[in-house]
């Protein structure tokens, strides 16, 4: 009898056209090669020292999200650089400030469930909602899968994070997952898979198991996979017009770690600065005074996340203590919410929404801090500096208490502007 | 011998090269800024053949690469921590950076350190004191012999058997 697997062994079995188990290194061809804007520049100076290396244009996807269109004329050149080698490489797939790449590959059909993407980018594990084994890389990593159409992996031992119980009222996907970042902590999952189960997981949906697996690298997670069941495949096949299957692992598999989470008790999290593993109740630290509130990003820019902040800021004014900032995830994500008349709400209600992409949530344009000044934003990383001045603060958490503290100018429950 | 740099746990690569000086893949450029968040004296002050010594989870965050070419930039001989994150991980040995685990709870900012990349072995002359790193597998201890995977692809055609 085949052993028992879990979902990334089965996964890397299925790539690598064997039974592997955790721990063994392999080689397997990647399904897709992901690269940015900021990533791709470093990538092509290791393509052009691979000698008589011929790139595998057929799996080569390059997105421009990160800091589109160009602020500078450093960013410019970078830009520049990845134009020219997309043209002399007659590359098809480049996305040109569609929207960030962990939204837009999902959307435009390139992720499967069962399938191997690599990205130069940490959040490549977003596309683990789908039971796609998305993994981060280096510029030279994506070089060489570029010339070889495969690299190496340690197939990583699973962590079981089961998840229970129906999400309170005012507690979304974004305070599940952060309540899993401080149970695990930031270095608990290094070199490790997270694979989410539970009687809660059926009922998110594709845009909270998202958020959810895009938080798997805040705890050093090599991946953060989600079973692909029926509302995956109803998601993703109308958009990659090919055959998937459900997937999930082996009842008994074999799993290094065990944690549950128990949703029917949580309350609003907040990651306070400068790490994702410190993390207060929103009442504990509530009427902190705020510069500035970001909405957006591959964690939280999604439709449903802009509709829960249009439900909040309808028919009020934000508070002009604050610079409020709302970036949509993608244009698919933006045309909708204008049709859904989100977007007039924002404007309306005094917030800058800028063009779909990574926004300021990298400290290079759109809304960098200055010494001193404190940002709450609904991201995944509080690393300072991070979104400009080293002297300048984030705190972490939903849309929703982001929203509410929108209203106030400070750290606010949801509950309280309800 | 070479003087160690010392950093806590979770090192994370905007410490490393801050997202607004990002903006370049020159080597010597990123250099100019690698640690300036935390160690601002770390750019003007560094010597080649020096050690940048770390905690758990060194490398976290981001997969941005300009993070070990910035340090390798800087003439640091090898990092030291006693856990990397893997994308950093796996960036260092693509470009020849050497990186040893080992348990660094002894080892002190300003301590002058040798270190033998081939056995592993740290000693701190001065105190005696004397730690077995864990090496790297012989899969990638090929491509860091060769000083990175590009080196060893151009070399060999294909990667190392793993």
């Amino acid at each position: 009898m085949p052993r028992t697997k879990t979902l990334t062994e089965k996964i890397f079995s299925k790539k690598v056209g064997r039974e592997v188990q955790a721990g063994e290194v392999v080689l397997a061809e990647v399904d897709w090669i992901m690269s940015h804007d900021t990533t791709t520049p470093l990538a092509i100076e290791s393509f052009h020292q691979m000698q008589g290396a011929r790139l595998h244009r057929d799996k080569v996807i390059i997105v421009f999200d990160h800091v589109v269109p160009a602020p500078n004329p450093n960013a410019a050149l970078l830009h520049r650089k990845i134009f020219e080698f997309i043209e002399e490489q007659k590359i098809d797939h480049v996305h040109y400030a569609q929207g960030i790449c962990h939204q837009i590959l999902p959307e435009l059909g390139y992720i499967t469930p069962g399938s191997l993407v690599i990205g130069a980018d940490s959040h490549t594990c977003t596309y683990g909602a789908f039971a796609c084994f998305g993994t981060g890389m280096g510029a030279t990593d994506i070089a060489v899968a570029w010339a070889t159409g495969t690299n190496w992996f340690r197939v990583p031992g699973s962590v079981l994070v089961e998840i229970s119980g129906s999400l309170p009222k005012f507690v979304y996907a974004k305070d599940l997952v952060l309540e899993v970042v401080s149970r695990i902590g930031t270095a608990g999952a290094i070199y490790q898979a997270l694979e989410f189960t539970g009687e809660t997981i059926p009922k998110l949906s594709i845009s909270e198991r998202m958020t959810i697996a895009n938080l798997a690298i805040e705890m050093g997670g090599k991946a953060g996979l989600v079973p692909a069941d029926q509302k995956t495949l109803d998601y993703l096949q109308p958009r990659a017009q090919k055959p998937m299957e459900r997937l999930q692992a082996d009842p008994k598999a074999n799993y290094e770690n065990y944690i549950s989470v128990d949703a029917n008790k949580m309350e609003p999290k907040v990651a306070v600065p400068h790490g994702l593993e410190q993390i207060r109740n929103v009442s504990e630290v509530a009427g902190i005074k705020l510069d500035q509130v970001f909405i957006g990003t591959c964690t939280n820019g999604r439709l449903e996340d802009l509709q829960v902040v249009h439900e909040v800021l309808r028919q009020r004014q934000v508070s002009k203590n604050v610079r409020v900032i709302i970036t949509p995830a993608s244009n698919e994500v933006y045309l909708e919410a204008i049709k859904q008349g989100y977007i007039e709400t924002f404007i309306k209600s005094g917030c800058v929404v800028t063009n779909p992409g990574c926004g300021p949530c990298i400290g290079r344009h759109q809304g960098v801090l200055a010494d001193g000044e404190r940002c709450l934003s609904t991201m995944n990383r509080n690393f300072k500096g991070r979104m400009g001045s080293p002297n300048s603060e984030i705190y972490v958490a939903s849309p929703a208490v982001a929203a509410a503290s929108a209203l106030t100018g400070k750290i606010t429950s949801p509950q309280e502007v309800a | 011998m070479g003087r160690v740099w010392k950093f806590g746990d979770n090192v994370n690569t905007d410490l490393i090269t801050p997202g607004r000086y990002n903006l370049t893949t020159n080597p010597t450029e990123l250099a100019k800024y690698c640690f300036c968040e935390v160690r601002p004296e770390f750019p003007k002050e560094v010597h080649l053949g020096d050690f940048v010594v770390g905690g758990v989870h060194f490398g976290s965050g981001s997969s941005r690469e300009t993070a070990p070419l910035a340090i390798k930039a800087s003439g640091i001989k090898a990092i030291i921590a006693s856990s990397f994150a893997r994308i950093f991980y796996r960036n260092a040995v693509n470009i020849g950076l050497p990186i040893l685990i080992a348990d660094t709870s002894v080892i002190n900012d300003g301590d002058q350190l040798d270190v033998d990349l081939r056995s592993g072995v740290i000693s701190i002359p001065e105190s005696g004191i004397k730690i077995d790193a864990q090496g790297l597998p012989e899969f990638l201890l090929a491509i860091m012999d060769e000083g990175g995977i590009v080196a060893y692809l151009n070399k060999y055609k294909k990667f190392p058997n793993p």
